[in-house]
């Protein structure tokens, strides 16, 4: 209860953000940070807790866009039906491609390749099907009301992404405390060992897919509504593929508190890394590269490890 | 839409091109075999390599092939360092420790690259970057027969090394069992960081091949990390006889599905048997299953 | 709580905030109470994959600022400095609206942007959101003007514009040689810019009796253009189209040699590379006769030849990013001389009804019907003798079209 307590603390606190910041450069970066703290923790969700490392979640999240693009534009559908729908789409698209990769065994680097493979083909589908706008694109007719979930005012996209964005840590709050949580820690841990004791690993597994497709879904749904535009490179290419994983693996996976740690000290370091050396082009990636690998030599735990000193995650795990 | 007339020299081209993809997957297919990591700055290596051939070239001349003699063992060196100083030392048991550090290693390169040699397409031109042979009515550039041949060669010297002699032996001993290794008295690390090295070096090979018919950009690596992963799975992790049939095939593959259902939707095809082979046969076409 | 409220007044407190903190950068300026400098916001993609282009853009961008300060600055307002607000897109459209945003906070009184039309639509799209005039300096796509932002001016020449120019010249080109061309094969790389220009090509020429035998789309980057070479080989037409970026431009024109393939003309739309310095300079045997639709400055304009020395002095190619991007500050810096203010409604006003035909462009003043500025055109060049010739309209050519080639 503790931990709910915190973590809806800190929602409502996120949450006065546009009251407070009233510069639009500042809440764009709060808006690029949760999220990244959103699809990191869609990500977390199946590589964190059922411990399937994916590098093509740009998959879902490109679908998920994709659907409320393609049937706003070409069938009239309302955004907000989008929403719901492109969220189903994002988890339709991860079961059945974890019902196929698991249903023969892929694990490990197999399982991550297998899901960079398929976002690749999705890439390539997209860039050749008339009805996604193939490689011209795809834009929503600008319409900025609400109706139609495009809005003025920055700070309503802020909360809109905020509330997707608690529903997402709220359903991780949830699986660290229901037995569907536990399970997919046996899978992560042992998966041989977790169905000795009974698991049924292949359920869970696709269990976790659905609910990290779901949410990688919903965040390609509102990069659609903020920005208006689709390519297939934008969305299928490896760029929020990296960044799901990077955010969740800086902060630290299996925690419910980690990607968003990730999220806001990835984005200062960028902004950071900006300031300080300005507009010499590519220094600002040195330093932000240089520091992740900084990171991970000095915090192999990630940022997670530092509030708390006892992880419960299991340590050491042999290469 | 497929025309018999140019089907020919189109495998052919496919045979050609798909080696050279397969002489950067070999480093590849090394590194994992033997580190089990998924190497994420082999293309931004690439580049460097690239680079360095590059500017020997512009520098002092130096014709591409002749740059054999010194980037190989450049990379090698840098690939031994990398590996020793900052690679073997991220991991700490944790797989996405080194996920992590290669993919900021290939950041902090490629970003190097852009500030210092600026984003502008680099070329080398050779006497012989136009010039052609002929092979039963089909032009191959020379410098993808030559890549063609080299391919074969390393591929052939890298199985030789790793069957024949001491150190290749002992890489295959930690590769197997490195706690075993460990206990008969092999200085793992040292393993590790020659098997690195070794990766990294034929990716300078690689290099002074591709220079001739392509050109260098900070990004270049980018269009060549997926095709290599592909191979590296499609030929077996570990198996540099697989990585050369399977560049083989997937050049193929790029160059008869591009002819069926055009350059762009033809790269499905590539997917399309990765996923395949992946879910069918996971241990690839040489590999053995673990 | 309306956003007409929050922006106006909020923004300006935060706009002292900046102020004080950029004050090393005032400080000169403030010493001697100059009036405050005018701001412009340059946001291009310096990083990622489009970064050659975008480097190119801001060295532009910048140029135009320093030649305009070193006029004397905004005259109408005392004199007043322009100083850039870089911004760098990463070649990403969510990074070009955040830098854009930025860059409007930062007090820019207008933004130009973009290069890549993906990036555009996002940047034009978030200074729409606070009326701040936006200049495209290269995106081509026709959807940026065409949806209806008010804010949004863009001076050369949209793919649709490109295109339909592109055909009627190769028209043109051909009847004056008897009409030898009747078959073309179009080469193109398959996102945005290739793939709408191909499309808008393959729709106007069938209009002029050339027959399309075959529609190539190729990804970027493609590793290898043998294939399509052969494929091309196999069509055996008489005009190659290509229109694709940079190093594809390259390969293909390297693959074109060595399959042997001699076409009656290589006829590139917006090619990457076929109206490129760099390239006749690296590869001058491949580039020889190769004739491009792009962007281009008017040769005849002592102007144009000026600005061209300069960026060359600088080590630089003279590359169409360069001069439109620098055109793109030049016509903003105009507008807020004839506006007398930064107001943002002034500025657009003074852009709408801009006659303005100091840019050494082929394009007469300039005249802006919803956003676009309708005297922009493509104009034709060919690489003649190792140096790049312009050919079409006539009356800017600098050398006869050389056609056909064999």
């Amino acid at each position: 209860m503790k931990r709910l307590f915190l973590l809806l603390a800190l929602f409502a606190a996120m949450a006065l953000v546009p009251l407070v910041v009233r510069s639009e450069f500042w809440l764009n970066v709060c808006i690029l940070t949760v999220f990244s703290a959103l699809i990191g923790q869609a990500w977390n969700i199946l590589g964190g807790y059922a411990g399937q490392f994916s590098f093509g979640h740009a998959l879902f999240f490109g679908v998920g866009a994709y659907a409320v693009a393609v049937l706003q534009v070409h069938l009239g559908v309302n955004p907000w039906i989008g929403l719901i729908l492109g969220a189903a789409f994002g988890a339709g698209v991860a079961v059945a491609v974890g019902w196929l990769t698991f249903r023969y065994g892929l694990r490990g680097s197999y399982f991550a390749l297998v899901t960079l493979a398929f976002a690749e083909v999705f890439r390539i589908l997209a860039n050749s099907t008339p009805w996604t706008g193939a490689g011209e694109g795809i834009m929503i007719k600008l319409s900025p009301r609400p109706s139609m979930m495009q809005f003025k005012d920055l700070g309503h996209y802020y909360w809109l992404l905020l509330a997707m964005t608690l529903a997402c840590y709220l359903t991780v709050w949830w699986l660290d405390r229901s037995r569907l949580g536990a399970r997919m820690l046996a899978v992560r841990d042992n998966e041989d060992a977790a169905a000795a004791i009974g698991v049924d690993a292949f359920a869970v597994k696709l269990q976790a897919m659905a609910l990290s497709g779901l949410f990688m879904g919903l965040a390609g749904v509102f990069y659609a509504q903020r920005y208006l535009y689709l390519d297939p490179g934008i969305a299928f290419g490896p760029t929020e593929s990296v960044e799901a994983l990077l955010v969740a693996i800086v902060g630290g996976i299996g925690t419910l508190f980690g990607p968003l740690m990730g999220a806001v000290v990835l984005h200062a370091l960028s902004e950071g890394a900006q300031v300080a050396l300005g507009s010499l082009p590519g220094a600002n990636m040195v330093i932000y590269g240089t520091v992740l690998v900084l990171m991970v030599l000095f915090m192999p735990r990630g940022l997670a490890s530092l509030t708390r000193p006892r992880s419960r995650r299991k340590g050491g795990r042999d290469a | 839409m497929l025309n018999p007339t140019i089907l020919w020299p189109a495998i052919l081209n496919g045979v050609t091109t798909g080696a050279l993809y397969a002489l950067i997957a070999l480093g590849l297919t090394l590194i994992y075999g033997v580190l089990h990591i998924i190497n994420f700055a082999h293309g931004a290596l690439l580049m460097v390599a690239l680079y360095i051939v590059y500017f020997l070239f512009r520098l002092f001349g130096l014709a591409p092939y002749l740059s054999l003699a010194i980037v190989p063992p450049v990379m090698f060196a840098l690939g031994y360092a990398l590996q020793r100083g900052v690679i073997g030392r991220a991991g700490h048991g944790r797989d996405e420790n080194i996920l992590l550090v290669t993919l900021g290693l290939s950041i902090v390169i490629e970003n190097l690259a852009l500030m210092l040699f600026s984003s502008d397409t680099q070329t080398v031109e050779t006497a012989y970057g136009f010039s052609t042979v002929s092979v039963l009515g089909a032009f191959i550039p020379v410098p993808k027969a030559v890549a063609f041949v080299g391919a074969v060669v390393t591929a052939l010297a890298l199985w030789a090394f790793m069957s024949r002699t001491d150190l290749g032996r002992a890489i295959r001993a930690v590769a197997k069992e490195r706690k075993g290794a460990r206990l008969v008295g092999i200085d793992v690390d040292h393993v590790y960081a020659m098997s690195f090295g070794i990766g990294v070096g034929v990716l300078g090979i690689a290099a002074c091949l591709l220079m001739p018919s392509y050109y260098v950009t900070p990004q270049v690596g980018h269009g060549f990390i997926l095709i290599a992963f592909t191979i590296v799975v499609l030929g077996g992790m570990g198996s540099f006889l697989g990585a050369l049939i399977g560049g083989i095939v997937i050049g193929v593959v790029e160059a008869v599905g591009g002819l069926m259902l055009g350059e762009s939707l033809g790269q499905i095809g590539i997917f399309a048997i990765f996923i395949l082979i992946l879910l069918f046969r996971p241990q690839g076409l040489l590999g053995h299953r673990a | 709580m309306t956003t007409e409220m929050k922006g106006g007044l909020d923004r300006r407190s935060f706009l002292a905030g900046t102020a004080a903190l950029s004050g090393a950068l005032a400080a000169p300026g403030l010493l001697r109470a100059a009036p405050a400098p005018v701001k412009i916001g340059l946001i291009h993609p310096v990083t990622g994959a489009l970064s050659y282009s975008g480097t190119q853009c801001r060295a532009g961008g910048e140029m135009a600022i320093a030649d305009i300060n070193a006029a004397g600055g905004i005259k109408s307002l005392g004199g007043a400095k322009l100083e850039a607000i870089l911004g760098d897109s990463r070649s990403k459209p969510d990074i070009g609206a955040a830098e854009t945003a930025k860059a409007v906070e930062g007090g820019a009184a207008g933004i130009v942007a973009g290069y890549a039309s993906s990036i555009t639509l996002a940047t034009a799209q978030e200074a729409g959101k606070t009326n701040t005039p936006h200049i495209v300096d290269v995106g081509v796509a026709d959807s940026i003007v065409e949806r209806g932002l008010k804010n949004v001016f863009r001076f050369g020449p949209g793919y649709g514009k490109i295109a339909k120019d592109a055909v009627a010249a190769l028209d043109e080109i051909n009847k004056a040689a008897g009409s030898p061309a009747k078959t073309v094969v179009i080469v193109h790389e398959d996102s945005a810019f290739g793939t709408g220009t191909a499309k808008l090509l393959a729709s106007e020429l069938p209009k002029h009796g050339f027959e399309i035998l075959k529609v190539i789309a190729h990804p970027t980057p493609t590793r290898d253009f043998t294939n399509i070479a052969l494929q091309v080989k196999a069509a055996n037409p008489d005009i190659i189209i290509p229109a694709n970026y940079y190093n594809e431009y390259v390969l293909f024109a390297r693959t074109i040699e060595q399959q042997q393939i001699k076409p009656k003309a290589i006829y590139s739309v917006l090619g990457g590379a076929a109206s490129s310095y760099k390239f006749v300079k690296d590869f001058p045997k491949a580039a020889e006769g190769v004739m491009d639709t792009n962007h281009w400055f008017n040769p005849l304009s002592p102007l144009a030849q000026a600005r061209k020395a300069a960026t060359e002095a600088k080590g630089l190619y003279y590359t169409y990013e360069v001069y439109l991007t620098y055109n793109a500050v030049a016509l903003l810096a105009d507008a807020i001389e004839r506006a007398g203010s930064t107001d943002k409604d002034k500025v657009i006003a003074a852009l709408n009804s801009s006659t303005w035909d100091k840019h050494g462009m082929p394009y007469g003043p300039t005249h802006f019907v919803n956003g676009q500025n309708m005297g922009a055109q493509p104009v034709n060049t060919q690489v003649l003798g190792g140096k790049i010739e312009v050919i079409r309209p006539a009356q800017f050519a600098s050398a006869k079209a050389k056609f056909p080639l064999a």
